[in-house]
């Protein structure tokens, strides 16, 4: 896909699990594309494999199989990548050092990245970092240690020591799962500017789809170690197509709800030693065929940049639909 | 009607630089039968309350103040707080049981499911012979979603959410008049959490125990519980039924909370979110503590704290409604 600033390409990632209990599916064939001023978000339950596909995409391990392009070419050295892709922990209680001061973190990848030649220089862009995420006034934040600082400015200091190399894009794992609802909403805006102003490339990995539909330009929802279901985040919200996206929409908490439901046990995500044959969701699925059970669904197109892998889906679409296993991108 | 009451419950944390105020004059009624919604953010005191209803404080930790009392179905009244060992080991689990955020750290990591219900069995209900104990605890993992047969597995053979509906079902085992659930379904994934929600619920019309619901996530919160109590810096600051307190909040607090989280449908409303942060427990600001963080406030709340009037705390409540 032109305009693609990162990339990943059928990206599979399998791990040895523990005592040869054989092999991890964690992720599977899997293709992402992150466009320049815009915010991506990925979506899935814990295990489905959303943080690995974060890390195949800063390459932090390499894939089993699959490729990582930044602007379309393969980058090869560790330290040129990680001056173009950053990444971003959910937990910024751990992710900053606690014996260093804010000043420290800042400073460091800056020196590391040759973007400074001077004290005079480096005090100034770490100031420069600060106001960028909010953190003023500067001097007041500059010498301070991590746990001086409340979970909300620790996230904000590791935005601002994610932006010190100067990327072109941002990873974002639940970047904001860990800290307190009322101060939630001004890292997410934070994080939305950074991709509107300054053109990054944004991908916003969480469990939480409703704060996908306010951030993201468009949704991929995972399962089980597969992408199953994108589109644009409205769309895919509204009008979801894959059963389990809407599974995943109905189960979300909603205090406008106002039928109580019946218990209804909807079991568990699959193990990924084992995992289902054909869609991994069929053991789950409340409207599976047969073939769910055997053959893994194609991509079938629904709608302007949109997609489903689903048996019911494709049915539905009929002849008109597009249905490849690789996937239109 | 009240199963439980807490009057001008206080709180401490002793630390070095003195004393924190983790609870500070808390008054709360459980009735009979209710889901009663604890909300609040981190370092709200929530847990704290929760725990001290629970006896269940250690030092630094110290009840500083007021009184918690039970009230049994025959119409006697427990003083919760003045419970000897003894009489706190009978209370607990037969007439207060209390389910933990993490079902991992709550189970006992080398015994089986079977056995740990089985064991709050064999000593609360010495009277049971063996064989109607198992009967018990397989009918009570069944109850909760759990095939008989896992009752032989060890926890770490279960999944989050399995792991999660045994300790419900512990919790189930003598049932017991209150529950107390601390972020029970915090670690699981919406679609499981869902599904123990709405067991929950079913649990409760079946069996008829109160519910203390703790959670910081007040969407699901509204939609659980009968009535709420949003806490803030160690205080109560609204109180109401679910369904009001969604279309009415009176506390700017709470009004600030709805605007903060994301909706799943619906037009896409502007969120407002709350600015500032939570404030230090140890340098809370005078008055009230959220008028630096308020958008309504006015000279007087940095100078008299508010009461818990008519179920809000908050000055500009008075009379009349804030929106």
């Amino acid at each position: 896909m032109s305009g693609a600033v990162l990339e990943g390409r059928g990206l599979t990632k399998t791990f040895k699990a523990a005592r040869g209990r054989g092999l991890v599916h964690a992720v599977d064939d899997v293709s992402l594309a992150l466009r320049a001023g815009s915010v991506s978000a990925l979506v899935g339950e814990s295990g489905c494999g959303k943080s690995t596909v974060a890390r195949l995409l800063a390459q932090v391990y390499p894939p089993t199989s699959g490729e990582v392009l930044l602007h379309g070419r393969r980058v090869k050295g560790f330290r040129e990548y990680r001056r173009q892709v950053q990444l971003i922990f959910q937990d910024p209680f751990s992710s900053l050092n606690p014996f260093h001061r804010v000043r420290y973190h800042l400073a460091r990848p800056l020196r590391l990245h040759g973007h400074v030649r001077s004290a005079a220089e480096e005090r100034e862009k770490v100031a420069e970092l600060l106001e960028r995420v909010s953190l003023t006034p500067v001097d007041q934040f500059m010498d301070k240690l991590p746990h001086e600082l409340s979970g909300g400015q620790r996230q904000r200091v590791a935005i601002a020591r994610a932006l010190a190399v100067r990327p072109v894009a941002l990873i974002a794992d639940e970047p904001v799962s860990m800290l307190d609802v009322s101060i939630r909403l001004g890292v997410l805006r934070l994080l939305e500017r950074l991709a509107d102003e300054e053109g990054l490339a944004l991908l916003y990995i969480t469990h939480d789809i409703a704060s996908a539909r306010y951030f993201a330009e468009d949704i991929t929802v995972m399962y089980a170690g597969r992408l199953i279901e994108s589109g644009p985040a409205e769309t895919l919200t509204q009008d979801p197509r894959h059963p389990y996206t809407q599974l995943l929409l109905e189960s979300a908490p909603d205090p406008d709800r106002v039928a109580v439901g019946e218990p209804v046990r909807h079991g568990e995500p699959p193990s990924l030693i084992a995992p289902p044959d054909g869609c991994r969701f069929h053991p789950r699925c409340p409207v599976a065929l047969p073939e769910c059970a055997t053959t893994v669904p194609g991509r079938t197109v629904v709608g302007e940049g949109a997609w489903a892998h689903c048996w019911r889906v494709s049915g539905a679409a009929g002849e008109e639909a597009t249905t490849s296993r690789e996937g239109s991108r | 009607m009240n199963v439980l009451e807490i009057r001008g419950l206080g709180v401490d944390y002793q630390s070095a630089t003195g004393a924190v105020h983790a609870v500070d004059d808390v008054s709360l009624d459980l009735r009979r039968g209710e889901i009663l919604g604890l909300a609040g953010e981190s370092g709200s005191g929530k847990s704290t309350l929760a725990h001290a209803v629970g006896r269940l404080l250690r030092p630094p930790a110290a009840i500083t103040g007021g009184s918690v009392t039970f009230h049994r179905g025959d119409g006697t009244a427990v003083d919760v707080l003045a419970l000897r060992n003894e009489e706190l080991r009978a209370f607990r689990w037969r007439e207060m049981a209390i389910v933990f955020q993490s079902a991992m750290n709550s189970l006992n990591p080398v015994a089986t499911v079977g056995a740990q219900i089985d064991d709050v069995l064999r000593i609360h209900r010495p009277d049971l012979p063996r064989r109607s104990r198992t009967e018990r605890a397989v009918d009570l993992l069944q109850r909760v979603g759990i095939s008989a047969d896992r009752r032989r597995s060890y926890p770490h053979e279960l999944s989050g959410g399995m792991r999660q509906r045994a300790a419900i079902a512990i919790a189930l085992a003598l049932n017991p008049e209150i529950i107390i659930m601390d972020e029970p379904t915090t670690a699981l994934d919406v679609v499981v959490q869902r599904d123990i929600l709405y067991e929950i619920r079913a649990l409760r019309e079946e069996y008829g125990f109160a519910v203390v619901f703790i959670t910081h996530d007040l969407s699901l919160l509204m939609e659980i519980s009968d009535r709420i109590a949003i806490m803030y810096a160690g205080r109560v600051v609204e109180t109401g039924g679910s369904r009001d307190l969604h279309r009415h909040p009176r506390h700017p607090y709470t009004a600030g909370l709805l605007r903060s989280f994301p909706r799943l449908r619906g037009p896409r409303e502007e969120l407002l979110g709350i600015p500032g942060t939570p404030p230090d427990l140890r340098d809370l600001p005078s008055g009230c503590a959220f008028h630096p963080r308020c958008g309504s406030a006015v000279a007087e709340c940095s100078t008299r704290p508010p009461r818990l009037l008519d179920g809000v705390a908050c000055l500009l409540n008075d009379e009349k409604g804030i929106r």
